[in-house]
């Protein structure tokens, strides 16, 4: 089976690839991770990595901010490799947001300095531009009154959509989402999901590790299907649900939809 | 059968709101149950009123009562029956206070202290304006005055006094002073490089700190008296006074990276995610995201060593530094005040002028724990 998971919806793969993985493998230990990953993500592209857990979908969306390091294989994102530099990797976090399962909202912080944070220290922005920025994306995510609240204070669902506000603020290219909605209560999914169909609706390139199936038939371009550290299907949200080829994948789907 | 269509409960009125029970019951509930909760609670009551029924009269008869408060020399405090001996308190203060600082000189060591007193409260008073500028007088302009003034200048016109006068409660503060100020910054800089990825950091790191923490004090004191010299040209030798606050704040880092490396730890990794993932550089993660939460974690382990550290001041006497409690030592063997009440009465002295700053010290800690815990609402 080819390992190059689909060719991106541009007609030009280098120009207008906004991540490119090729042939990445990783290991925690003896423990072989990351299985020969070849994709390509187009600028503008959205897509839903979903498998069984320790499946290694996790790690692969986390090589790209270098939150993990990859052993082999070459990651580029934006033009720019991947390396120990540790200046590259300054750069290509500061166009990389990232929304975690936890949250990992700063508690000592309030919201709006959460927000602000980045901006002003990173990004070096003037103070009052750059809470006039938190503002705004606050208000995107539809909770600007809580701005001088703290996080222990928010709902768990407030917490995730202040932590893709926090994200915004730094004006991204690429977002990546690590289960943003397994950690919360059902009632709280909605209004998290919601946010993140707004953004995949103004062109943001999205990467989200979900089982929120719903979610990837609704924005999805391509919906991924990893296990046992590799890439077994990838396909348009329609024929995978509809028609999925592997065996593995027609037995995961079958388990979470029932 | 006829198929069920209602609820089996259905509510149709909302429940009353009740206010709660009244729990508060006065003194008397108070002390029934904090005092004679059972047969073991009040027996341990009695024993305690017994006991400072029993040790009341007398320490008011000593410590008031009978007690000199005027007395020119020791005659009146060998009395028999006198008790403690106030006045050999007021008549050394200045001896406590100064050492051997030349008198006319103590307006020097007065107006330091003040000012250290005024930066001092600005900086703790919690809300209090402009820290940033205090911070900068404190730790920045105010070391330099404080050298200029104790140490003197010819060229402003003040006559030198040389460290080898210097002693009693101003030297303790100033040991005190720094030993705190350099042990935070220096115990959280060792702290972070015992978790640094960097192995050889790390490995020095952790060398300096298990041997710090591996000898005692009077060691390290010996140590930096004896062996700072050596590692320095001769013509510029540190000073006498210098080489016991390098000891000390040598020590307390030691001690302060392992509380510092205790609060780290408590902060969970995904705070090193999500600052990492924004793009903050290592040391800008550290300074606004790790360190305010760690340190926040651990004040009460932080001022556990700032409370050791100014009671173990005492030991730089060792070192032939002449600190408070060396100057008490040195007046209760005045021949003119020997007396049988005259020990107790300077070390009672003694003892309470170090009570007050660590309790201090410690109540302080405790209203910061609060506002801080109120401030987060977690």
């Amino acid at each position: 089976m080819a390992a190059i998971a689909q060719e991106p919806a541009q007609e030009s793969a280098h120009e207008a690839a906004a991540i490119e993985m090729i042939g990445v493998n990783k290991w925690y230990g003896q423990f072989h991770v990351l299985r020969d990953i070849n994709l390509v993500v187009g600028q503008g592209e959205r897509i839903v990595i979903c498998g069984p857990s320790g499946s290694g979908k996790s790690t692969l969306i986390r090589c790209v901010n270098r939150l993990e390091e990859h052993q082999s294989g070459r990651i580029i994102v934006r033009g720019v490799e991947l390396t120990n530099d540790l200046r590259k990797i300054d750069e290509i976090r500061r166009d990389v947001g990232m929304v975690f399962q936890n949250f990992n909202l700063f508690p000592h912080l309030s919201i709006l300095e959460n927000c602000t944070l980045a901006p002003i220290w990173v990004r070096k922005m003037p103070r009052r531009e750059a809470e006039d920025l938190a503002m705004h994306y606050l208000a995107r995510v539809k909770i600007p009154e809580q701005a001088h609240k703290y996080p222990g204070q928010l709902s768990g669902g407030q917490q995730q959509r202040v932590a893709i506000a926090r994200a915004l603020c730094m004006n991204p290219r690429i977002m990546l989402f690590d289960e943003p909605t397994s950690a919360l209560d059902p009632e709280m999914v909605k209004e998290v999901l919601d946010t993140m169909v707004a953004l995949a609706r103004d062109g943001m390139t999205m990467l989200c590790v979900t089982h929120e199936m719903n979610f990837a038939k609704q924005v999805a371009d391509r919906v991924i299907f990893m296990d046992r550290g590799e890439i077994v299907e990838a396909n348009a949200p329609e024929p995978f649900f509809a028609n999925p080829q592997h065996e593995r994948t027609k037995l995961f789907l079958s388990q979470i939809l029932g | 059968m006829a198929e069920r269509t209602t609820p089996s409960f259905l509510r149709t009125e909302p429940s009353p709101v009740l206010p709660p029970p009244v729990f508060a019951g006065g003194a008397v509930k108070w002390v029934r149950e904090n005092m004679l909760a059972g047969p073991g609670s009040a027996l341990f009551t009695l024993v305690g009123l017994a006991f400072i029924v029993w040790a009341t009269p007398g320490l008011v008869r000593h410590l008031i009562l009978d007690a000199v408060w005027t007395s020119p020399d020791g005659v009146a405090c060998r009395a028999p029956g006198a008790g403690a001996c106030w006045s050999f308190i007021a008549r050394k203060l200045e001896f406590f206070l100064y050492a051997s600082y030349p008198r006319d000189m103590v307006w020097r060591v007065n107006l330091c202290l003040a000012m250290g007193a005024v930066l001092a409260v600005w900086l703790l008073w919690p809300g209090a304006a402009r820290k940033g500028l205090g911070a900068a007088l404190f730790f920045i302009v105010y070391p330099v005055a404080a050298l200029v003034l104790l140490h003197g200048s010819e060229a402003l016109g003040l006559p030198k006094a040389p460290t080898d006068l210097w002693g009693g409660i101003f030297l303790s503060m100033i040991v005190a002073t720094v030993g705190i100020v350099f042990s935070l910054p220096g115990g959280v800089l060792l702290a972070l490089g015992r978790r640094s990825r960097l192995p050889v950091v790390r490995f020095f790191a952790t060398l300096f700190i298990e041997f710090v923490r591996g000898v005692p004090f009077i060691t390290v004191l010996f140590m930096a008296n004896t062996m700072l010299p050596l590692f320095v040209p001769a013509s510029w030798s540190p000073d006498r006074l210098v080489r016991p606050l390098v000891g000390v704040s040598l020590f307390a880092s030691a001690y302060m990276a392992e509380v510092v490396r205790a609060g780290l730890q408590a902060i969970p990794r995904g705070q090193t995610e999500g600052a990492m993932a924004l793009g903050l550089s290592y040391w800008k993660m550290m300074r606004l995201i790790i360190l305010p939460q760690a340190l926040t974690v651990v004040i009460p382990g932080i001022v556990g060593i700032f409370i050791g550290l100014f009671k173990d001041t005492t030991l730089v006497a060792v070192v032939g530094i002449p600190d408070f409690l060396r100057t008490v030592e040195t007046a209760r063997l005045d021949p003119a005040w020997a007396g049988p009440t005259i020990s107790t009465t300077g070390y009672l002295f003694a003892g309470a002028f170090y009570w007050v700053f660590c309790f201090g010290m410690s109540r302080y800690s405790l209203m910061m724990e609060r506002r801080l815990a109120a401030g987060r609402k977690r």
